[in-house]
Parts: C-alpha cells; sequence; structure tokens
C-alpha cells in the first residue's frame, strides 16, 4: 500500500476517533471524572442506530439527531441523580462509580440486544481520488465526524451555556460567584458527553461492525486520545484523534495490524510520562 | 486492640484451612478463592488504600505472575522454584515501573495504570512464540487425588495470605506506613518535612505487586491453563479496589472483611441470576459508593440507617 493511501485512511480513522473521544475529554476536563460509561454510550447509540435502521428501515443520518437526543436525556438523568452527589469526590471513587453504572447498562445491552456483530449496509459504493481509494460512507462518516466536533466547539466558544461550561472548567467556585449554576452546569456537559458518543456511535455503526465487547476498546481509544491532545479542550481531541488515527494506520502496515493498538498505548504512556499536558492541552489539569 | 486484630484474622484463617474437612468441594474452591482474592486486596491496600494512589494495575501483576510461572514451569522447573520466579520477576517489574509512573498524580495516574494492564495483555497476547498468545498456556497440573490437590492449594494461598497481612500489621506500625499516610493527606507536605515521597511510592508500589504475581503463579499452577483474556481481566482489576473499598481502605482488617462480602456475594449471584450478574455487581458498587463511602468498617450504621429511613419518608411524602 502506498504512503497516501495509509495516510487517508488514518485521517479517516482519525476523525471517527476525534469524535469518539472528545466527549471523553470534555467531561473529564470539566467535571474531573473519568467516565467509564463512555464506551458502553458508543455502543448503546451505535445499537440504536442499527435496529431503527433494520426494523424500521429510518435512514442513519435522520437517526442520528434522535441517537444524540436520547443519550443526552440519559447522560443528563445519570449526572444528576448518581455522578454529581459524589461529583468532588476523589477519583477512586468517581471512576469506581462510572465502572459501576457501565457495567448495568453494559448488562443490560447484552442481555436485550445480545452482543452479535451488527453493521448498517448503506452500499454507496467507493470512489478513487489520486490514487486512493476511499468508500464513500466513511468519507461520510469522516465528514460528519468533523462537523459535530465543529459544532460542539462553536457551541463552547459562542452560546450562554457554552461560555458557563468553560467557565466552570477554569475555575468552579469563582463561576458559582458569577451565579453560574455549577451543578446543573455538571449534568448539561455530561449530557453533551453521552449525545458525543451516542453520534459517534451512530458513525461507527455505519462504518464499521459494532458489538458490546467493544465498549472497552471505544473506552480506551477515548484515553489515549484524550492524553495525546490534551484535556478538555476540541482542538486538543481533534489533534489527538488525528493523531492516534495516522499512528494506527502506519502501525497497522509497517508491524501488523494486531500491534497498531499496542502501539497507540505505549505512545500514549510516553505522553504521560513525558508530557502530560498532551500535545495542545493547558496546564493545571491534575 | 492490636493483639485483637490479629486473633480475628488467625480465627478468620483457621475457618477457610478447616473447609476441607466438613465442606463439599465447591465451598473449598470458594475458599481458595476467597483466600486469593484477599492476598490481591491486601496488596492493593498497600498502594490504594494507605497512599491513596488509585492504582488499577493490580490485573497486569497478577497477570504477569500466571505467565511468568506458567512459563518457567513449562521449561520443566519445579513448581515452587517458578512461584519465586514470578514474584521476583513481578517485583522487578513495579520496581521499574514505579519509577516511571508514580510521578504521574490522580487522573493520570489511574489511567496510566488502567493501560499497563492493556499493554501487558496485548504484549502477552500478541507473542506467540513464548507465551502461545491467544491459545493460551497449558501448565503440568499435580498428579496427586483432586481433593489433596485443592487442599494443597489452599494451604498455599492462606500462607501467602499470611505473609501480605503480617507485612500490613508491620507497615501499619512502622514509620513506612506512617510516612504512607502522609503522602495521602498531602504529598507536598510529606515531601516538605522530609518524608522521602517517591521511595516511600516505590516501595508502595512493590510491596502492592509482588504477592500479587505470586498469587498468579499459584493460581495458573492450579488451573492448569490461562490465557490473556483470563490473566489480564479488565474487571480484576477494578474489583480488587471495590473489595478493599467495601471492607474499608488502609485499615489491618478491612480487605479480609470486604473481600469476603464481596464473595459470598459473588457467589450468590452467580448461581442465582447468572445472565444479570455484571449488573448486580455494578450496582453492588453503586450502593458502596452511595451508602457506606468508608468500607463497613468505617462507616457509622445509624446513619445509613437513617439515611435509608429518610429515602423511605421521602418518597412516601412525595
Amino acid at each position: 500500500m502506498d504512503f497516501a493511501q495509509i495516510l487517508a485512511n488514518g485521517v479517516v480513522l482519525g476523525a471517527l476517533y476525534a469524535c469518539l473521544a472528545v466527549g471523553f475529554s470534555l467531561v473529564w476536563g470539566v467535571l474531573n471524572v473519568i467516565n467509564m460509561l463512555h464506551g458502553s454510550f458508543i455502543i448503546l447509540g451505535g445499537y440504536l442506530t442499527y435496529f431503527a435502521w433494520q426494523m424500521f428501515g429510518i435512514h442513519p443520518l435522520i437517526m442520528l439527531p434522535i441517537v444524540a437526543a436520547f443519550l443526552f436525556v440519559v447522560g443528563y438523568a445519570l449526572q444528576a441523580i448518581f455522578i454529581n452527589k459524589v461529583v468532588t469526590a476523589p477519583v477512586l471513587v468517581t471512576l469506581t462509580l462510572t465502572f459501576g453504572l457501565d457495567m448495568i447498562l453494559y448488562n443490560l445491552m447484552t442481555v436485550y440486544f445480545s452482543a452479535t456483530p451488527r453493521q448498517v449496509t448503506l452500499g454507496l459504493g467507493s470512489i478513487q481520488l489520486f490514487g486512493v481509494y476511499l468508500p464513500v460512507v466513511r468519507l461520510l462518516g469522516m465528514a460528519l465526524a468533523l462537523l459535530l466536533t465543529g459544532l460542539l466547539y462553536v457551541t463552547l466558544r459562542g452560546s450562554r451555556i457554552g461560555r458557563a461550561i468553560v467557565a466552570v472548567r477554569m475555575d468552579r467556585s469563582a463561576a458559582a460567584l458569577m451565579g453560574i449554576r455549577v451543578n446543573r452546569i455538571y449534568a448539561i456537559t455530561f449530557g453533551i458527553g453521552a449525545l458525543m458518543a451516542g453520534a459517534a456511535g451512530a458513525l461507527f455503526a455505519m462504518v464499521f461492525p459494532i458489538t458490546t465487547n467493544l465498549s472497552g476498546v471505544f473506552l480506551g481509544k477515548a484515553f489515549v486520545v484524550c492524553v495525546i491532545g490534551g484535556l478538555g479542550s476540541v482542538p486538543g481531541a481533534l489533534v489527538g484523534g488525528l493523531a492516534l488515527g495516522i499512528i494506527e494506520s502506519f502501525s497497522g502496515v509497517l508491524l501488523g495490524p494486531q500491534h497498531a493498538l499496542t502501539v497507540g498505548f505505549l505512545v500514549m504512556l510516553l505522553l504521560l510520562i513525558v508530557r502530560p499536558t498532551g500535545l495542545v492541552g493547558v496546564k493545571g489539569y491534575e | 486492640m492490636r493483639a485483637a486484630k490479629v486473633l480475628l484474622f488467625v480465627a478468620w484463617i483457621a475457618v477457610l484451612a478447616a473447609t476441607p474437612f466438613f465442606a463439599d468441594n465447591n465451598i473449598v474452591r470458594t475458599a481458595i478463592m476467597l483466600a486469593m482474592y484477599s492476598v490481591l486486596a491486601y496488596s492493593w491496600n498497600f498502594i490504594g488504600g494507605f497512599t491513596g494512589y488509585p492504582s488499577f494495575a493490580t490485573a497486569a501483576f497478577f497477570g504477569l505472575g500466571c505467565y511468568a510461572g506458567a512459563i518457567v514451569e513449562h521449561a520443566g522447573v519445579p513448581m515452587a522454584l517458578a512461584w519465586i520466579a514470578a514474584t521476583v520477576f513481578v517485583a522487578l517489574f513495579a520496581a521499574v515501573l514505579g519509577a516511571i509512573v508514580l510521578r504521574l498524580r490522580g487522573h493520570y495516574f489511574a489511567i496510566g495504570s488502567i493501560a499497563i494492564v492493556e499493554v501487558c495483555r496485548l504484549v502477552v497476547s500478541s507473542w506467540s512464540s513464548l507465551t502461545g498468545g491467544g491459545n493460551g498456556l497449558n501448565v503440568p497440573l499435580l498428579m496427586w487425588h483432586p481433593n489433596t490437590v485443592a487442599m494443597f492449594f489452599l494451604y498455599v494461598m492462606l500462607g501467602l495470605l499470611a505473609i501480605v497481612f503480617a507485612i500490613t500489621v508491620f507497615v501499619d506500625n512502622h514509620r513506612l506506613g506512617f510516612g504512607l499516610k502522609c503522602i495521602r493527606q498531602n504529598e507536598d507536605a510529606a515531601d516538605m518535612v522530609g518524608v522521602n515521597t517517591t521511595r516511600y511510592k516505590v516501595i508502595a508500589f512493590v510491596l502492592s505487586a509482588f504477592l500479587c504475581g505470586t498469587a498468579g503463579a499459584v493460581y495458573a499452577s492450579w488451573v492448569g491453563y490461562i490465557d490473556p483474556t483470563d490473566s489480564f481481566q479488565i474487571l480484576l482489576t477494578v474489583k480488587v479496589p471495590v473489595m478493599t473499598l467495601l471492607g474499608g481502605a488502609g485499615t489491618v482488617l478491612g480487605p479480609a472483611i470486604g473481600t469476603a462480602a464481596f464473595v459470598v456475594l459473588e457467589e450468590f449471584f452467580w448461581a442465582n441470576f447468572l445472565s444479570w450478574n455484571r449488573a448486580i455487581l455494578g450496582l453492588i458498587i453503586v450502593f458502596l459508593i452511595f451508602f457506606l463511602p468508608g468500607g463497613l468498617l468505617n462507616t457509622s450504621f445509624r446513619r445509613v440507617v437513617r439515611r435509608l429511613r429518610g429515602r423511605e419518608s421521602a418518597g412516601a411524602s412525595a
């Protein structure tokens, strides 16, 4: 395979990774919570998209906003009911709690949906650009992933809610003094994290077969992207996602696909030690 | 007080040790698992309980112990020597790794320790020439009567448990334990008053690792077959801290109590609600976080009861 093809594959994958991780990164940066539910949120989004397509013939692109809105509600509720109560506790407590919640969600999904790999097959064919083959579905997935990530960026920069989220991320107590209801912002942020996960799941279901067993893999990707790019910022997740996609694509070709995942984790461990703020991260998130 | 705790613990070991004489095979198997998980929980207590570092690397140490023991034993080395080799290997691994990753704090340390488990699992499953890859590895089984074998492994695990308990009591009363508790409360302040934080943390990390390695090697010899997904379970890495938290982290008896409660609950739910087993474990975790935040040993039960009642009356009025 030539260089351009490998790079193109990496970029397509990377855009999806960015969309997958940006919600996780936001929750980590704003709430200081490592959300172990993130992988299962992605799977849930993917499954809902698949079943809507298979049983009712609803096109995934129509389903995507519905799934995203549904997951926002789920995320908001989980944060408001459970996680807000321990949000200031040490990482061990919050991580263990989200892991416990994840076990429940995972179990519900395996019982009601089973772990069979499922994929939405749209059959859009592929195109050739400058000697590079690209399936249209993947291009579409990449474009939507970038669009969604960009939308989140604009929301955080431009809207009142977005500014409030950024304010809480910078200084929780100062934000509270400015009249921001911090707990509500936390719940909204967690909801947005779940929303992005659901949307990413819908995109993944169009591109790859997904199964509940992948929830850990997706979660691992989110870790790596966050650490590579830096926490809590949309550009960080974008840089991290693209970097991971390209790293995986090249190491898959050079060392064999079974090592691609290992290389990603090793790069992450290395960066954790050398530069824990990530490539474009800001200091001060410990 | 200290003598009472030790006595209680000795009585508990005696009960477990007596199981082969009055109970059936399944109970003995549960007792072996209980002893093994207790070893892991006590080990985790050094880093997670005393030092307050959210380590999720237990599964890496356990899995590496499984594989180190199995590979050495496969090469024809006697079983006991293989266990010692696994212990030494895991201790060295933890010392080197600890010197690197203990520079991280909080969330980054947690993520880093989870990544270590993943990297170990991936390396072991792709290094087929040494580890058998995804096909797993067979370990020579002991050719004794099954009941004798079970009894043997029960006593070995209980021996490990006694060792780790002795170390816990020692650390708890020694300046090492004091230093670790200082680090838990405020690492910068501990550093300032003269606690050699780096050295103390690495010691705690090695303490939290080496007996996990032994327990892994013994487990491999006991079950006779290991594979990467079984040895490096991400579930194990969360289960062990949960057991310790359930009992009371940073205490001398907490890990034993927490493990016993957890294993009994788990066995019960495995037997009765097989397909919901994971969700029920999740519910236990959620319950633990909200109602027993300090663990069974550090909770005022009056407050829990009051809280539960408060819930009910609030629900009734709503």
